[in-house]
């Protein structure tokens, strides 16, 4: 670990953690080299500085992500920084395999060969893509990146592609899974479900492993709760201060609840509209309704956001919301009674789906909310974690009161595997921690 | 729980008798099964106590252990077990088919069609619950490293060869029990609450009495109340009117017959030891014949109804019709049994104590695989299956109402029919995604184009994109008509072949390097602690 | 931790009172806490252990004795492989401890094995926590073979008899748990080291209150020592278990314990567990305090199949299972939701009830094709 929280200024903290990976990474005598970033710490940015500077060095380099989006919204961020620079996007052969924008990229290559992009400075796709590639000359560099995201047999599949490796990726975001039981390799230290990671730190301990210690995403009032609650024994902090973002509205409240969870949000960061107990099925009328509610009025309201990117207030447009659920019906009920009140373009998809992306503002129907049970899906930390860590300005969390008791009631007889490292926190504790602090935020309403 | 799952067994609490969870048969039943109805000794790893094993509902073979803490009697238990049940394995390695196989071809690396033998039916072992197949591989593994006085003439307790031989088939009947859909190894619970929906809980659906008490009640009583029975009933001595299906046995028979009858027979033997002329011998080898027979019917008193339920149980799944894919599931199984067949015959070392990282990988990624195969073709057999999965959002059913030709663009159009589907169920349809249903038995391909509600439902505009022949026109029958009745799924139906993992030798560094040359696993040692 | 508690005299007289005259309290033992695990909700469950009301004896005169019970077979065995592994004055179990544990600590050369035995339970726990800080104070490897604790319960003290705990020279402890389930090829059953790690995570907590009594208070070690046997053999083999994710649940699970002084309140005058009462009035006392009873109350909780039956007469649908609730909105019994869905009952508007009676459509759909044409694969 770096010395980098010891250092007052945030943007010289970061960069002294960057300078270190870039420096284990390009001189270091290790094969491998890990950095976990939290939400909005600037992993795709280290990324792409990684790869320039392993390109301009003359090494030939692959990168692996673990979705063909992270592929592609990789390959556009190079050429955006290095119009130059010759890229290679490895493809598979279904239709429309990748992003049509990089049709548009003079220095970028496409095929679904990789023998077709032999030679080319810096290759991406897929894990999956990948793990069909045969060479008879190892790569020299790789980046994986995600690689939390990525499972252990994966990484198996691909790691004799490449001699030594960068991993970056977020340890806070949802674990890959298995959809068969794999008990039986539990706590083999090469366990095919465990996280790439996992494996890769459990065979070489004295790996350098970097942490980048500065949200820039998330804003001063949000980054000391993610951090507590989701990342206990690796904090970081936010690279602004507090006033350094302001969400003001041009409209003033109207006294309904979501007006006034708006304001709430937006004086303190965290708004908790929270509707009156009562057990519902996953898609709760009452539920999609507030959320539908609260995003219309986001935009009706004419928000303007100010931050340290730019000082003149700019324009909360539908682009710059986005809502977050636990299921895919969810979303689609909610999208359904947005369009009913005449509001598009506002992106609304599941935590899964989420990961990695940006918002000024999110909406987040809580995975608890109106919930007979808890389940070690809603209670797995990584759906909270990506739901809770998205926004830049303010985030609003819809739920139904009795949440704080649905957890107190929750039996706790989870099996416990020999040998196998207890993963913190613990979704209960991560869940509790993040309604304790919503509370301080919430507005009662009755729709 | 799904909720047409959960539906099923409200009904069945209402109506007293359990309901169905499936209109087929998932699952390939031989017409010849070797039932294993095992129990074992409490507290003790892997300790037999005795078993009922056979084919012949009429008469199961009876094997005692008759003081379970005696390691002599624990291995004689176990030949005499590797006896009852290699002929049965043998007698299906003989007969074989001439088929195809595809390998990776050693030099050019392509994979390439190689003529092979396959197995024309393999053996099937039912045991009565989920705790039977976790003690079917207990007991392979207890197994499989045994010495024999071949190989090691100084093992101070030399195994009969049919022994690890019996470990190894055990070992490998118990992992191809965690592939989903296969069905070389079943239990009895399992297979009946994969097909009925009871009045009470999946984890009282594991007692098989009370499963079959509700799915067959006896004249006059509820499954309720059956099953309550099953459960709970004992007779004046306490012990229970349905014993459990093991492998465990019930702490009062423990208590209160097995122990004091274990005790006259270790009683009789030391007397025996102790017996001072031939005269005086005899008699006493009588009383421990007669001490032995006691245990032997104790234990033949608490199997003997599970080895009559289970084959009870095998009746009521016969009446169901087989689903379609089963026999295709049924053929891997085959293949799975003559491969191992082969391995055992070509002289290959027992699977070893713990998978390889690259061997762990390969299993993984199978039975992920067989998953999503199964999940599809349950849902394509079995209308009910079906049904969950359009609840789901995830497939549906309607008839067409238009059809619009139309062509793809570029060089050579190839047909691109436009299909309308009215439908009243609500998929989750994303922007493009694709649909399959089956044609033929073979899936095709369309994609999504456009939805629009109307009364009742919705109109979902398809384009079908593959499956319609070379030419310019589709092929006859390859494109639905209108007022045809389909059903597309968004799952895909067939899977892909997984990633390619390197060979064991070539395990890269992230995942600790090469394994190194696999040494013969030792035996088990053996501690004078056995004999508690 | 638990909130200061006032008026604890009196809740302890009120707890007397719902035992019964002259019944003693039962201590909270390893099948309490597996239900108090299971089970956190249940408010019927927390008042009768709250109240240290034997709930095996409770049952049995309700007339739904429990089925728990332990086959001599298996008690054998764990003596004899706990004896096993204390043997040679705790030589094998220390070398165990250090082994796992500690293996930068000095070799323990001659462990000291300090005699605990003292007249009844509390005295016991006296003499415990006397040799505990002796054993600090000394700085050597020292084993308590069973010794007594104490953990505030409910505004009670429970006493709790682990296996074994060890003082490092450090001056740290260790819980010991022995365990008869056999370690096989490096692993167990998941379930029973689950409840091994619940069981210890008591006794870490009860360690942490002796602890604080100190001063210095010393550090109660997060990371147990589970003994089990190897493989198909006597020998026994240890594995370290990190326990602070269950200390952390079952404290505060405790900690809401407090709520017995609440449960309590809201019982009428006159209620009474002891179990030499008519079934009757035992039938109306249990009535008198909500259950939630879910099937895994049975391997978990001596009341269950009284409470099952209750469940199961009231048609309450979670004696199907936690899960069936899931989507069945704000309806909880088999007949309101075979009425929601028959569309006898319900609000068509709500989507519980629309996703029902879509689901019983679709259901009776498939069981009529399936119906007419033997089996019927999907066009």
């Amino acid at each position: 670990m770096t010395t980098a929280e010891a250092v007052a200024d945030p943007g010289a903290a970061a960069a002294r953690a960057t300078d270190a990976i870039l420096r284990d990474t390009l001189h270091g005598t290790e094969r491998g080299v890990v950095v976990d970033s939290p939400p909005g710490a600037g992993k795709s940015t280290l990324v792409v500085r990684a790869a320039l500077e392993l390109a301009a060095a003359g090494r030939p380099l692959m990168i692996v992500a673990q979705t063909n989006a992270q592929v592609d919204d990789l390959v556009l961020r190079l050429a955006e920084k290095d119009p130059e620079l010759p890229v290679g996007r490895l493809h598979s052969s279904d239709s429309d395999p990748y992003d049509k924008a990089l049709d548009d990229l003079p220095n970028v290559r496409t095929s679904a060969k990789a023998g077709d992009l032999a030679g080319l400075p810096v290759v991406l796709s897929t894990a999956a893509k990948w793990a069909h590639v045969k060479v008879d000359e190892p790569w020299r560099h790789a980046i994986v990146d995600e690689a939390y995201q990525m499972r252990s047999d994966a990484l198996l599949a691909v790691a004799g592609l490449f001699e030594r490796a960068l991993f970056v990726g977020d340890p806070g975001q949802l674990d890959p899974f298995a959809i068969v039981g794999s008990e039986q390799w539990a706590g083999l230290s090469y366990d095919p479900s465990a996280s790439a990671v996992t494996t890769l730190l459990a065979h070489n301990p004295g790996l350098p492993q970097h942490r980048l210690p500065v949200s820039w995403r998330l804003p001063a009032s949000a980054a000391p709760l993610v951090s507590a609650a989701f990342y206990p024994y690796t904090p970081f902090r936010s690279g602004t201060g507090e006033g350094d973002r302001r969400l003001a509205f041009a409209v003033p409240s109207d006294g309904s609840g979501p007006d006034r969870v708006i304001d709430e949000a937006a004086a303190c960061g965290w708004g908790l509209l929270e509707l009156p107990a009562r057990h519902t099925p996953r898609t709760d009328p009452e539920a999609v309704h507030a959320v539908a509610a609260v995003v219309r009025r986001l935009l009706e309201r004419g928000g303007a956001a100010v931050s340290e990117r730019s000082p003149e207030p700019a324009p909360l447009t539908a682009d710059r919301i986005a809502v977050g659920t636990a299921h895919r019906d969810q979303a689609a009920a909610i999208r359904a009674a947005l369009a009913g009140l005449g509001v598009t373009d506002v992106t609304v998809d599941t935590a899964n789906r989420l990961q990695g992306r940006e918002y000024d503002v999110t909406v987040v129907l809580h995975p608890l909310s109106g919930r007979p049970d808890a389940t070690a899906f809603h209670l797995e930390t990584g759906r909270l974690c990506v739901l809770a860590s998205r926004h830049r300005h303010a985030c609003i969390v819809v739920c139904r009161a009795g949440v704080t008791e649905l957890l107190d009631d929750h039996p706790s007889t989870e099996p416990v595997q020999l040998g196998v490292t207890v993963k913190f926190p613990d979704g209960w504790e991560a869940n509790h921690a993040v309604l304790a602090h919503l509370a301080k935020h919430r507005v009662a309403w009755r729709p | 729980m799904s909720l047409i799952d959960a539906l099923g067994r409200l009904e069945a609490v209402r109506t007293g008798r359990a309901q169905p969870a499936a209109t087929v048969r998932h699952r390939h039943l031989s017409d010849r099964p070797l039932v294993l109805v095992p129990l074992t000794t409490a507290g003790e790893a892997g300790a037999p106590l005795g078993a009922l094993v056979g084919t012949d509902r009429d008469a199961p073979r009876l094997l005692v252990v008759p003081q379970p803490r005696d390691r002599d009697l624990r291995f004689a238990f176990l030949a005499e077990l590797a006896d009852a049940v290699l002929p049965y394995i043998d007698s299906y390695a003989g007969e074989v088919e001439a088929a195809e196989r595809t390998e990776t071809d050693p030099e050019t690396g392509k994979r390439v069609k190689v003529e092979a033998e396959l197995c024309a039916d393999a053996p099937q072992l039912i045991v009565p619950s989920r705790g039977g197949i976790e003690l079917v591989r207990l007991l392979g593994r207890s197994m499989r490293f045994r010495r024999t006085a071949e190989q090691d003439p100084e093992t101070p307790h030399p195994a009969p060869p049919r022994v690890p031989l019996l470990g190894r088939w055990l070992t490998h009947y118990g992992e191809r029990a965690r592939v989903p859909g296969s069905s070389l190894l079943l239990a009895l619970t399992d297979l009946l609450s994969r097909h009925w929906a009871t009045g009470q809980s999946g984890l009282e659906d594991q007692h098989l009495g009370a499963l079959l008490a509700w799915i067959d009640p006896p004249d006059g009583m509820t499954g309720a109340q059956a099953a309550l029975r099953a459960e709970l009933a004992r007779d004046a001595d306490g012990q229970l009117l349905c014993p459990p299906a093991g492998p465990a046995t019930d702490p009062a028979f423990d208590n209160r017959l097995l122990a004091p009858a274990i005790e006259r027979y270790d009683r009789a033997r030391t007397a025996l030891a102790a017996a001072e002329d031939g005269l005086e011998a005899d008699g006493r080898l009588a009383a421990l014949a007669a001490a032995e027979r006691e245990i032997r019917a104790l234990v033949e008193r608490v199997t003997r109804p599970t080895w009559d339920a289970v084959w009870r149980g095998l009746d009521l799944l016969r009446a169901l019709p087989e689903g379609a894919h089963v026999e295709e599931r049924w053929t891997r199984d085959r293949w799975s049994f003559t491969g191992h067949r082969d391995r055992v015959l070509a002289g290959e070392p027992p699977q070893p104590r713990r998978d390889d990282a690259v061997t762990a990988a390969h299993k993984l990624a199978a039975r992920e695989r067989e998953q999503a195969r199964l999940d599809a073709q349950e849902a394509l057999d079995d209308p009910l299956v079906m049904a969950e999965r359009r609840l789901a959002g995830e497939a549906f059913t309607g008839e067409v109402t238009e059809v619009v030709m139309a062509y793809s663009e570029g060089k050579r159009p190839s047909p691109r029919p436009l299909v309308t589907v009215r439908t009243e169920d609500r998929p989750h349809l994303a922007e493009r995604a694709k649909v399959y249903r089956s044609l033929g038995g073979r899936p095709q391909t369309a994609e999504f184009v456009g939805y629009e509600p109307c009364p009742d439902g919705a109109l979902i505009v398809l384009r079908i994109t593959d499956k319609m022949g070379r030419g310019k026109e589709p092929e006859p029958g390859s494109v639905p008509e209108k007022g045809e009745h389909v059903c597309f799924t968004l799952f895909e139906h067939e899977q892909r072949g997984g990633a390619k993992l390197p060979e064991p030798e070539r395990t890269p560094w992230t995942h600790g390097g090469p394994p190194g040359e696999p040494g013969p696993e030792p035996a088990d040692p053996v501690t004078e602690e056995d004999l508690l | 931790m638990p909130p200061p508690r006032t008026g604890g005299t009196a809740l302890r007289h009120r707890l007397a009172e719902l035992r019964g005259p002259d019944v003693p309290a039962k201590a909270l033992d390893a099948r309490a806490l597996a239900a108090l695990a299971a089970n956190p909700g249940c408010r019927r469950r927390a008042i009768l252990d709250g109240a240290g009301v034997d709930k095996a004896a409770l049952a049995s005169a309700l007339g739904a004795p429990p089925v728990f019970g332990q086959s001599q077979f298996a008690f054998m065995r764990g003596n004899a492989f706990e004896a096993r592994v204390k043997a040679d004055g705790g030589a094998e179990l220390l070398r165990l401890v250090r082994e796992t544990l500690d293996p930068g600590a000095e070799p323990p050369e001659r462990p000291h094995v300090p005699d605990l035995t003292a007249p009844g339970p509390e005295g016991r726990r006296t003499r415990t926590e006397q040799a505990l800080r002796e054993a600090t104070a000394a700085g050597a490897w020292t084993l308590l073979d069973h010794p007594m604790l104490a953990l505030d319960v409910a505004g009670s003290p429970a006493l709790l008899e682990p296996d074994a705990v060890v003082v490092h020279p450090d001056g740290r402890w260790t819980v010991v748990e022995i365990k008869s389930f056999p370690v096989l090829d490096g692993s167990a059953d998941p379930a029973k080291v689950g409840a091994a790690a619940r069981q210890a995570a008591v006794y870490v907590l009860a360690l942490e209150e002796t602890a604080a009594r100190l001063e210095p208070p010393p550090e109660v070690r997060h990371r147990i020592l589970l003994v089990c046997p190897k493989d198909f053999s006597n020998l026994p083999t240890a594995s370290a278990v990190d326990v602070r994710k269950q200390r952390a649940v079952t404290a505060r699970q405790l900690a809401r314990l407090t709520r017995v002084e609440d449960i309590a309140g809201t019982l009428p005058d006159g209620v009474c567990f002891s179990p030499d009462l008519p079934a009757e009035e035992l039938t109306a006392a249990v009535e008198a305090v909500p259950a939630t009873y879910a099937p895994e109350c049975l391997s978990a909780c001596e009341l269950a199949f009284h409470c099952r039956a209750r469940a199961r007469a009231a048609g309450a649908v979670t004696a199907l299972g936690r899960s069936v609730r899931a989507e069945l909105g704000g309806l909880s019994t088999v007949d309101d939701v075979l009425a929601a869905a028959r569309g006898e009952a319900g609000d068509p508007d709500d989507p519980a009830v629309a996703a029902l009676r879509r689901a019983a459509r679709l259901r009776a759909q498939a069981l009529a094709a399936a119906d007419r044409e033997g089996a019927a694969p999907c066009p």
